[in-house]
Formats: structure tokens, C-alpha cells, sequence
């Protein structure tokens, strides 16, 4: 491997580089510190860089707090706040040699699924200038996909980090709610929120998981064991050939009706075809109350919100409140009057019974009694990529774009994203979602899938 | 004739528990005093990101103050956000309960024999602290996320001197508990009052007692005293408004001490909606009965089960009772000297009458102590030389015999002597001095 391709590595690669004394952790450092002095300019993916000389180089959703190391949440109201604390999972990377190299980019407060919405400027994609990244992930995922980093981490309450790794062609993976402690996430939708890596492979993201879950005493919904994937799936010497072999595969009848593009669709169910190939089982499952799920979720998201945000009231972090850019400031009064009394029992209580339903949907598909499947595969989003500006004046179709990946959330399930092909030139991902606290078998289905295809080995020429 | 009216009066007790730390950080909760702003962290300072951790201790206090005021304790209960703007709420809103208290239904009587039902008992977390100074409004927020206990009753009082028995029994019950130090001047313990007023005649006839279709708040009054002079100036107020035949209405008031009249702080159009829902940053609290049951055994006996035994027990008055059972240490050394009393025949009246108007530092005397004293008064030792002087006299005269043994060298004769000498004074010589009295006398 010589010295010039260091950053196209993966993280496991990069491990296996500094083992073989390939190069030094300075040399590491060094090379992407150059890469993103170039290419950050063009696409916008960090707010903050930090030089290092050792450590693996990690960049960090801005969203999640770096002691120490200013972190904005891509909101004005923020653009002056350096906290006085580590995030959980930061102290864990740091405890396992990685260096947090730069802050990345994100939708105000995660809100968003473009990447537009940060006070900081759109991230652009490295797969074409002129397209959204993606969000609220935006930076994170831009990042990978641009090798400014060995891998990234981002945060999912409806998609953020599975449908911006779709649109960007990297492995995004949204460990299942409580896996990985959320102390030091700023809050958007807390019962929602979590924090997954964005990868150059789906090996990799297993590895990050590892590194990043299991209890601390700070996050009360935060389940005390650690995830041992890597170690299960890599290193259990499991035969390529044998990894999903007999594997039950759902593949939900609503997330291939209208709003899908047929040459998402196309992607998608060839896709589909190379796992049966590899021997998985296809079934057809159906989730119904998939059609009530996003006006749940944004009856349950915008009322979190309203109270997640009612701490940046002016008084600290310097920043007023007409700071707020204008999707937060949508989601306040949503969030506000869905809770009034009065209205309590109409909104978010009802929305709360929709959610109960969303989960009992996934609870039926997996049920092994009743024949149930071991994971459920589809696309993330309807769409490839769209155009910078395309969407912003029109939040209901915004939305929308996160059709396939909110119930996910609703229900607290992990989900996988990864490369599956393209479609006119820009990556498509494929959705791959498992039982709560079953990342295991999500991550061999996407393993099995990468090993044979080369999607993910693509990279934008930029 | 003239109409009569009752006031109806609901009360809110806040208590701040003595915890260790924090509810829902690791922080001391042992602020008072301190230096403002070093007792704090990213949780209780609400920073972004920060998430709250459920002190088991304080859950705990607040279900013993539940169980001893016979509420029944939620088998599963659930935090909720209150949401309000104040400078002194770091996060925008407050931890608290409002759907799913921890303790509800409960009961307390008072000494009038009133039965005073508690709507419920639930667990939340203290605020900063503003200090106005000048112009400028500084922030302490040592006391940001100190557990706080909300006691809410029934509107069951209707006169001033309920609500004070009723707040110096639960001042009494947290500290019998020791759950808090409950000092009012200290903020330990807060009160806050909503009060109605109507005419009796409504309640009294036919048609079905309700309850007035307003209520004003007295809140933001740090005193004891205050808010009792606060409600009755309100009953006067309210009774007056209605007599001229005015519409009360729903309101927030409160209380100036220098014009000694309440003030208007906030209307009905003004009240907060404080959009409570489930905090989704803690998981629901289950309760198990197996946990209820071993913390109702560990209660301790309550005060006013200790007076009500006191005054069966040992026969004493109610009133001595009461003022024994005042405090747990109290009523500790009642009965430590009780115990020795009976070692020592001193009597459980003697006891109670000696605390009850001596009124002993317990802190620097031990119960040891004053039985001994007592012991001492009963004998009522006579000491002095002259009144030992003429009893030794008297003794001699009517022991010829015993004198003239003694001065044949009989040492044993002096014992007879010393004898009638007691038998004289009833025991209560001081036979220490009287030995060489008799002995001078004896030799002359």
C-alpha cells in the first residue's frame, strides 16, 4: 500500500496498516489533514478541523458533544459553544487509539434530511457538487465518502445517518435505540435519537459499534452490555459462501409502491436477487401501519423537540432565540401545540398509540412462530440524490424523503445502510433492518452482500 | 341573619430531601452555603447533551413519606417534563411527575381529629437560585436538581389553624423520617396555598356541595409565618369581594409583608400551560411490593403514633405526651431515662415532669444523668452540720445503751447510732457528714 492511498483505506484496513508499520499514525494523520485542507473547501463537510499527530482519524457529527473542541449542532445558537465534557462514545474512540480529526457538518439540530438546514452552508456531495448529501448526517457521510476520514459518526431519529450514507454510497448504520449511550448528544427527539458510525465498510461499522455501545451510568435507556458483532461475525471464521444461507429475507410490499422511483426500485431488487443468489430465503412481509407512521413521527419528534430546545433561551450560549433557523423554529411551535392542554390527548398521545402499532408491525414480521423473517430489506430512500435548493421551500415533500427509514426509528430497531449500485451516476442504498438488539444479523446480511459486489469499493472522482 | 362563609384551602408542601447527591446526577446535594456554582455538572447545568440518572435513594424517601401519610405507591409511575421559561430552569423545563405520581390517596389527621386527604406525593427536582443584587440577577445553580418531594392534599382545610397543625405535622414527619431537615427560614420546606371562599348556605341545603368555580394561588412565599398571614388576609379579602357581590376569579397572588396585603402576580389568561409529557430520558419506574413492603418495615415508629402510645403507655397527659414525642431524639431519651428510672424507682411521671418543665439540653445530658438527680431529690439529703448536730443529739439521748457500748470500744456501737439518727430524719441524712459529727459528739 503505498503512502499516496492511505486515506482510501478502511478503518480495518488502516488498523492492519499501522500493525504492518505500513506508515505511521503521523503519517495517517498527515495525509488526511492535506486531503481535507483540499477537498473541504468544495464540499463543506467540516465546521471544525483539528491536526493530530496520532491516532486513527475520526470525524465526529457536530452534534455530539467534543470536550474541549467547538461543537455548534450546525446552529447558530451554538457557534460559540466548546463544552466542558466528552460524549460517551468519544471517550470510548478515544480509549480505542482514534483521534477526533474534525467536527462535520449537519442540519440544525439534526432536523433535516438534506443537509441544508445547517446555519453553516449545505454540505455538497463528492458524488456531484450540485446534490444534497443527504441528512442530517451530511458532513459525516460526505466525509467517508470523500476519504477525509477513516470513518465518521452521525446520528439517526429518522434516517440521518442511513439515508445521507445511501445518497453519499457509504455503509451507515443505525444501531438499535439504546445500544450506544446518547450522554453528550444534543437532543433533538430523545426517545428517538442515536448514535451510529458511518463506514467505508460494513466491517468496519461493526468494529465502531463495538467500540461505541453498551452502558455507562449516564443514559437510563442505555442497555449495560456491549455489542460484540466484530468479534462474531469476523472473526468466528464464518464461511462467505455460509453467511446467509437459509436466512428468512422480508421485503415489505409497502415500501415499493408509489413515490418509489422505478430506477431506485430497479437497484433495489436487483439487490434483492444477489442475496437470494447467496442463498437467503425471500418473503414478502407487510408493515401497515407504515402509512400513519410518519404523521406520528412528526407529531412525536416536533413535541420532543419543543422541549429539547427550550434550554437555548438566551440567557446561555450567548445566541438569541431569532438564531433559530426556520425549520427548528417550525418544529418549536409544531412540538409546542401538540402538547397544549387540550390538544395533549388529540396529538401526542394518539401518536404514541401509532407508534405502539409501527413496532407491533416489526414485532409480527420477525415473530419466528408465526414464520417470521430475519431481517427486512428495502430501499432508504425513494430517491437518488437531488438537487441543492430543489426541496427547501417545500418541508412536506422534504419529509417524505424519509418514508422508509422513520419507522425504524418509531419502533427502536437497528438499520443498515449500504452501497447497492447506482442510478444515472449517484449512489443508491440498501436498506437492511433487523430485530431490537440484533445489529449481528443486519451486519452478516451486509457483509454477505459487500463480498460479493464492488459497489461499495466505488469512489467519487473528485 | 347574616351570611356566614367557609373558606376551602388545598395545600402544596415542597421538601427538599437530604440525599447525597443529586436527583438525577452525581452531584452533593448538600449545597447550603456553599460557594455558588461548585456543585454543579453538565446535568444539573442542563447542558446540551447532559442526561438525567434517577436517584434510587430519593425514590426511596419519597415512598416512605408516602407510606406514612397511608398513600398508596404507583406500581409504576413515570417522569414527565414540566415545561416553563425561568431563569433559574436550566433545561427549559422541570423534571417532575404530573400523570403518574409515585404515591397517591393518602390521609393524614390532624389534632382536631380532621381527616385531611393527600391527593398524592410525587418526586421532582429543585431549581437555581436567582439573588437580585442592584441591577443585576446572579445564578446559583448549586441548587439546580436537588430532589424535591411534592405533598398535594384534597381542599379539606377550612381555617388557618388546620393549615399550621397540618404543616408542623409533615415538618415533624420529615424529620422523624429523616428525609429532610425540613427548615422553613432555609427553604428546606416550602408552602403554597389555593383558597376559595363561599357562602355556607350553598353547601348546607339541598343542592350539591362544589366547590367554587375559582381559586387564588399564594405562591412565592418563603415564610411560615407569611403565608399564614397571607391566607387569613385572603379569607377577609375574598369574603369582602363576595359580600359586595364581586366575581372572583382564577388567580396567582403574592404577599407583601410592608403593606401586609396579598397582590395580584399572575391572571387566569396568564397561567402557564405547562405541556407536561412522559420524560423520555428516563425509563418508567416500576416499583416492586416486595420494595414497598420492606420499606414500610423499616419506617420509624411515627410521631403521632408515639404520642397516641406515650399517653396510653405511661399514663401521662396528651399535652406531655406531645411535647415528648416533639422530636425523635426526644422521645429517645424519654424513654432511655424511663428505663433507668425504673431501675432506680423514679417514676414515669417524675421523668416526663422533669423533661417537660426543665426542658434538659439532650445534646450535653444523658438520661443517666437525671435520674440520678432525681434519686438525689427524692432522698432529699439533709446536709446541714447544725440540723445533722441536733438529730446526732436527739439520737444519743435515746441511745444510752448504744453510747456507753462506744465508749467501752464497741467501734459497732456507732452503726446504732448512725441508725437512729436515719430513722429520725427519715433517711435523709447525709451519713458521709454525719459520721464525724457523731463522733465529736461522742467524745466529748
Amino acid at each position: 500500500m503505498g503512502k499516496n492511498n492511505i486515506t482510501s483505506l478502511t478503518l480495518i484496513g488502516t488498523i492492519k496498516g499501522l500493525k504492518q508499520k505500513d506508515f505511521s499514525e503521523e503519517e495517517l494523520n498527515n495525509a488526511y489533514f492535506e486531503r481535507i485542507a483540499k477537498l473541504n473547501p468544495k464540499l463543506n463537510s467540516f465546521l471544525e478541523i483539528k491536526k493530530n499527530s496520532c491516532g486513527i482519524p475520526a470525524a465526529i457529527k457536530d452534534i455530539i458533544c467534543t470536550q474541549g473542541i467547538k461543537t455548534t449542532a450546525g446552529s447558530r445558537i451554538l457557534s460559540n459553544f466548546i463544552p466542558p465534557y466528552n460524549a460517551i462514545v468519544i471517550q470510548r474512540l478515544l480509549e480505542n487509539g482514534i483521534s477526533v480529526i474534525g467536527k462535520t457538518n449537519c442540519d440544525e439540530f439534526a432536523m433535516g434530511g438534506s443537509g441544508e438546514n445547517s446555519s453553516f452552508g449545505p454540505t455538497k456531495n463528492p458524488w456531484d457538487l450540485n446534490k444534497v448529501t443527504g441528512g442530517s448526517s451530511s458532513g459525516s457521510a460526505a466525509a467517508v465518502a470523500a476519504d477525509l476520514c477513516a470513518f465518521a459518526l452521525g446520528s439517526d431519529t429518522g434516517g440521518s445517518i442511513r439515508q445521507p450514507a445511501s445518497l453519499c454510497g457509504v455503509v451507515g448504520l443505525k444501531p438499535t435505540y439504546g445500544r450506544v449511550s446518547r450522554y453528550g448528544l444534543i437532543a433533538m427527539a430523545s426517545s428517538l435519537d442515536t448514535i451510529g458510525p458511518v463506514t467505508k465498510s460494513v466491517e468496519d461499522a461493526a468494529l465502531v459499534l463495538d467500540w461505541i455501545s453498551g452502558g455507562d451510568g449516564y443514559d437510563s435507556n442505555c442497555h449495560p452490555e456491549r455489542s460484540e458483532g466484530y468479534k462474531h461475525i469476523f472473526f468466528a471464521g464464518a464461511q462467505n459462501d455460509k453467511l446467509i444461507k437459509g436466512l428468512k429475507v422480508g421485503v415489505p410490499k409497502e415500501y415499493f409502491g408509489e413515490g418509489l422511483n422505478p430506477k431506485v426500485k430497479q437497484v433495489i431488487e436487483d439487490a434483492i436477487k444477489k442475496l437470494e443468489e447467496q442463498g437467503a430465503e425471500i418473503v414478502e412481509v407487510s408493515l401497515p401501519n407504515s402509512k400513519y407512521a410518519l404523521a406520528a413521527y412528526y407529531i412525536i419528534v416536533p413535541s420532543e423537540i419543543s422541549a429539547n430546545m427550550a434550554r437555548f433561551d438566551g440567557i446561555r450560549y450567548g445566541s438569541a432565540r431569532v438564531d433559530f433557523g426556520p425549520e427548528v423554529k417550525r418544529r418549536i411551535m409544531l412540538g409546542t401545540y401538540t402538547l397544549s392542554s387540550g390538544y395533549y390527548e388529540e396529538y401526542y398521545a394518539k401518536a404514541a398509540k401509532v407508534r405502539t402499532l409501527v413496532k407491533q408491525d416489526f414485532n409480527k414480521a420477525f415473530d419466528p412462530p408465526a414464520g417470521g423473517v430475519d431481517v427486512i430489506v428495502g430501499p432508504v430512500s425513494p430517491t437518488t440524490a437531488w438537487n441543492l435548493g430543489e426541496k427547501v421551500d417545500d418541508p412536506l415533500t422534504m419529509y417524505l424523503s424519509d418514508i422508509y427509514t422513520i419507522s425504524a426509528n418509531l419502533a427502536g430497531i437497528p438499520g443498515l445502510s449500504i452501497p447497492c449500485g447506482f442510478s444515472e451516476g449517484l449512489p443508491v442504498g440498501l436498506q437492511i433492518l433487523g430485530k431490537q438488539w440484533d445489529e449481528e444479523t443486519i451486519l452478516r446480511v451486509g457483509y454477505a452482500y459487500e463480498q460479493s459486489t464492488e459497489w461499495h469499493k466505488e469512489k467519487p472522482k473528485i | 341573619m347574616k351570611q356566614m362563609y367557609e373558606p376551602i384551602i388545598g395545600l402544596e408542601v415542597h421538601v427538599e430531601l437530604n440525599t447525597k447527591s443529586k436527583m438525577f446526577c452525581r452531584c452533593s446535594a448538600d449545597y447550603f452555603g456553599k460557594e455558588p456554582n461548585t456543585y454543579t455538572c453538565p446535568v444539573c447545568l442542563g447542558l446540551p447533551g447532559a442526561l438525567p440518572l434517577i436517584n434510587k435513594a430519593a425514590i426511596e424517601d419519597c415512598i416512605k413519606i408516602g407510606l406514612a401519610l397511608n398513600c398508596k405507591i404507583s406500581e409504576k409511575s413515570l417522569f414527565e417534563r414540566k415545561n416553563y421559561f425561568y431563569p433559574d430552569l436550566p433545561k427549559g423545563y422541570q423534571i417532575s411527575q404530573y400523570r403518574w405520581p409515585l404515591c397517591i390517596n393518602g390521609q393524614i389527621t390532624l389534632d382536631s381529629g380532621q381527616v385531611i386527604r393527600i391527593n398524592r406525593v410525587h418526586q421532582e427536582e429543585d431549581t437555581g437560585k436567582l439573588s437580585h443584587l442592584g441591577g443585576v440577577t446572579l445564578i446559583d445553580f448549586n441548587r439546580s436538581g436537588v430532589p424535591l418531594v411534592e405533598i398535594v392534599t384534597e381542599p379539606d382545610f377550612h381555617d388557618v389553624a388546620s393549615v399550621r397543625d397540618y404543616a408542623k405535622k409533615l415538618q415533624q414527619l420529615f424529620r422523624y423520617l429523616e428525609v429532610s431537615n425540613a427548615d422553613m427560614e432555609r427553604g428546606d420546606m416550602r408552602l403554597e396555598a389555593n383558597i376559595s371562599v363561599h357562602p355556607i348556605a350553598i353547601a348546607s341545603k339541598a343542592s350539591p356541595w362544589r366547590l367554587p368555580d375559582y381559586r387564588v394561588e399564594l405562591k412565592n412565599i418563603n415564610s411560615f409565618r407569611f403565608i399564614v398571614a397571607a391566607i387569613e388576609y385572603e379569607i377577609k379579602r375574598q369574603i369582602e369581594a363576595l359580600e359586595k357581590r364581586e366575581k372572583l376569579t382564577q388567580e396567582t397572588r403574592g404577599w407583601n409583608e410592608d403593606k401586609k396585603c396579598t397582590f395580584l402576580q399572575r391572571s387566569k389568561e396568564e397561567a402557564h400551560d405547562y405541556r407536561y409529557f412522559p420524560e423520555p430520558d428516563l425509563p418508567e419506574l416500576r416499583i416492586e411490593e416486595s420494595r414497598v413492603k420492606s420499606l414500610e418495615s423499616s419506617l420509624p415508629e411515627l410521631p403521632w403514633d408515639k404520642l397516641k402510645r406515650f399517653a396510653e403507655e405511661y399514663g401521662i397527659s396528651k399535652n406531655d405526651a406531645q411535647i415528648l414525642s416533639e422530636t425523635k431524639e426526644l422521645a429517645e431519651f424519654f424513654e432511655s431515662a424511663l428505663e433507668h428510672g425504673k431501675k432506680h424507682g423514679v417514676s414515669i411521671k417524675e421523668v416526663a415532669n422533669y423533661i417537660v418543665n426543665r426542658k434538659p439540653d439532650i445534646s450535653s445530658v444523658l438520661p443517666t444523668q437525671i435520674i440520678e438527680e432525681l434519686k438525689g431529690k427524692k432522698v432529699g439529703i439533709i446536709e446541714s452540720e447544725k440540723e445533722l448536730e441536733k438529730l446526732a443529739e436527739q439520737a444519743v439521748k435515746e441511745n444510752a445503751n448504744a453510747v456507753l457500748d462506744y465508749k467501752k470500744g464497741k467501734e459497732a456501737a456507732l452503726q446504732v447510732l448512725i441508725g437512729g439518727v436515719m430513722k429520725l430524719s427519715l433517711g435523709k441524712a447525709d451519713i458521709a457528714k454525719l459520721k464525724p459529727i457523731l463522733e465529736k459528739l461522742l467524745k466529748s
